[in-house]
């Protein structure tokens, strides 16, 4: 096998994207992705036997896609790389055994991954610029995950900070965009609306912000407190009989989730003395949360990076670089025994 | 040559030919382990069987009928393991090999094929002979499955079993099922009525 600039397909499937990534070392060669997003719409959310469906259907296309598209042949591998968690276990099942399958037909060596790591990944195939060095606080946060990990060696050393307590970020878009009877996904459509509104039109409450709350879950989101909290001010107004001011709501309801996770996320980089923050995650492509970073990483004098988004999403790619730098660390393969397991702790860079 | 995966019950995989017949066969019945054990069943199975990659004309997948995450876990292994080996992939209704295995066995006559279906429902297929499956798959209430003159319930499908009709048919020039997995049954999931209140 090739250790030094290893060609590394990765398959993820943890939600509801059908990701095949290719690179080979620290380029990526492909970055194929196939969603179901819209097949959720209708559902205001993602339905697991909907999305695990989506997976087989998309697979064996994508993983062509890929593989014409990185100029490839299959046999030209050093390695396969998928994701065995957290995620949707159904879901996770497809794509383990579509990996194991394909690292047995062609005879190569495969490695279990953690979704969450491998988005911390991600950012060493940025095309804009070298990647960070470590350690760096990493905020990940989308539909399915909210967490703040403190990474010291992307292969050898991740710490979970905090994470959510109760819904991931993305959730709470979603919900608030039905609550304000805005279509799924609700992240880029209270964007659209609330850049017209005044985030400051309403003082929605922060979760876990309070003296009390910080002492336990100095880390820690939540999210369910204030998506109730919006829904009780909407029927309040339409109770009243007057008109929901969508864009305020909309404006402040996403200033206070971008507050919540900027502080927790500048206070992490200030407490373990780190000068460097990594966002990823789909929430990423919200407009307010990029540019209150690039203010508070500024004024906390942390320097900042976030990937263009393909590469912030879920995706195959992040997962086969996380594979290559196993690799160019020297780590060995995974047995062919490993399961899904949807709650795989962060500190399980590679499962065996 | 081919390589046979099932995963609508346990998991079953096994290399079969049609002058051979069942050259390995390996399985893992609990219907909870289908992504853990998959992998490590291929590789076990070729190795036992000494038969490399290159040397299979194709692979079987038992499209089912069977409940939807460990069925989807065979064919998505099956489908990827064919494009990774570069070889037609071959797919079967999973109940046809529970047929072979009774009329194999000496039945002879009309048969009804009964599995769990989960949710008090069951899949059944009814067959005229080892290669004439007359009704299904299909799904009902254990009430209103079909009369047949003989009835197997079965909670297990063999790989081996599902490839030999396969390479039956082959020879034949019988028609194969499409590539589709027989989930016989619409996602479960309800749509909602809007957002509820959350004050009184
Ligand atoms: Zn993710």
């Amino acid at each position: 096998m090739n250790t030094d600039n290893p060609l590394v397909l990765g398959i993820e499937t943890s939600c509801d994207e059908t990701g095949i990534g290719i690179v080979r070392g620290r380029e990526l060669l492909s970055n194929t992705i196939a969603s179901s997003m819209d097949e959720h719409a209708r559902y205001g959310g993602v339905v697991p036997e909907v999305a695990a469906r989506a997976h087989l259907e998309a697979i064996v296309p994508a993983i062509h896609e890929a593989v014409a598209e990185a100029g490839i042949s299959l046999h030209d591998l050093d390695a396969i790389a998928v994701t065995s968690g957290p995620g949707l276990s159904g879901a996770l099942m497809v794509g383990i055994g579509a990996a194991k399958a394909l690292a047995v037909s062609l005879d190569k060596p495969l490695y279990a991954v953690n979704h969450l790591v491998g988005h911390v990944g991600a950012d060493i195939l940025d095309p804009a610029g070298d990647a960070f060095e470590y350690p760096t606080v990493a905020l990940l946060v989308s539909g399915g995950h909210t967490s703040l990990l403190l990474v010291r060696d992307l292969v050898s050393n991740v710490e979970l900070l905090g994470e959510t307590i109760d819904d991931a970020a993305g959730e709470a878009f979603d919900k608030v965009a039905r609550v304000l009877g805005l279509p799924y996904p609700g992240g880029p459509q209270i964007d659209r609306v609330a850049a017209s509104g005044d985030p400051k039109a309403i003082r929605f409450p922060r979760g876990l912000t309070l003296p009390k709350d910080l002492e336990k879950h100095r880390y820690d989101f939540s999210f369910s407190g204030l998506k109730t909290a919006v829904a009780r001010w909407v029927e309040k107004k339409r109770d009243d009989g007057d008109e929901v001011p969508v864009a305020d709501v909309a404006a402040s309801f996403r200033e206070a989730v971008a507050d919540v996770l900027l502080t927790k996320a500048i206070a992490a980089c200030h407490d373990y003395d780190v000068p460097r923050l990594l966002l990823g995650g789909g929430v990423v492509a919200n407009a307010r949360v990029r540019e209150l970073a690039a203010e508070r990483a500024q004024a906390a004098g942390v320097q900042l990076r976030i990937p263009p988004l393909s590469l912030c999403t879920d995706n195959g790619a992040m997962i086969a670089e996380l594979g290559a730098q196993l690799i160019m660390n020297g780590h060995a393969p995974s047995t062919l025994d490993f399961p899904a397991d949807s709650s795989l702790p962060v500190t399980e860079i590679q499962v065996r | 040559m081919l390589l046979v995966l099932d995963s609508s019950i346990g998991t079953s995989v096994a290399v079969v030919d049609l002058e051979r017949g069942v050259i390995a066969e390996r399985g893992e019945a609990d219907t909870m382990r289908h992504a853990e054990v998959v992998g490590a069943l291929i590789r076990d199975v070729l190795a036992e069987a000494g038969v490399t990659v290159d040397e299979l004309s194709g692979v079987v997948a038992g499209m089912g009928p069977g409940p939807f995450t460990g069925l989807r876990i065979g064919i998505a292994a099956a489908r990827v393991f064919a494009l990774g080996a570069g070889k037609p992939l071959v797919p079967m209704v999973s109940h046809d090999a529970i047929a072979a295995d009774w009329y194999e066995a000496g039945g002879t006559g009309e048969l009804l094929v009964v599995t769990d279906a989960r949710r008090r429902e069951r899949y059944y297929s009814t067959y005229s002979d080892a290669d004439t499956r007359v009704q299904g798959p299909a799904l009902a209430k254990p009430d209103d499955l079909p009369e047949a003159a003989n009835r197997v319930d079965a909670t297990s499908v063999s790989a081996g079993a599902l490839g030999m009709v396969a390479e039956r048919r082959y020879a034949a020039g019988l028609p194969f099922p499409a590539d589709e997995p027989l989930y016989l049954r619409s996602p479960d999931v309800t749509l909602s009525a809007g957002p509820k209140r959350v004050t009184a």
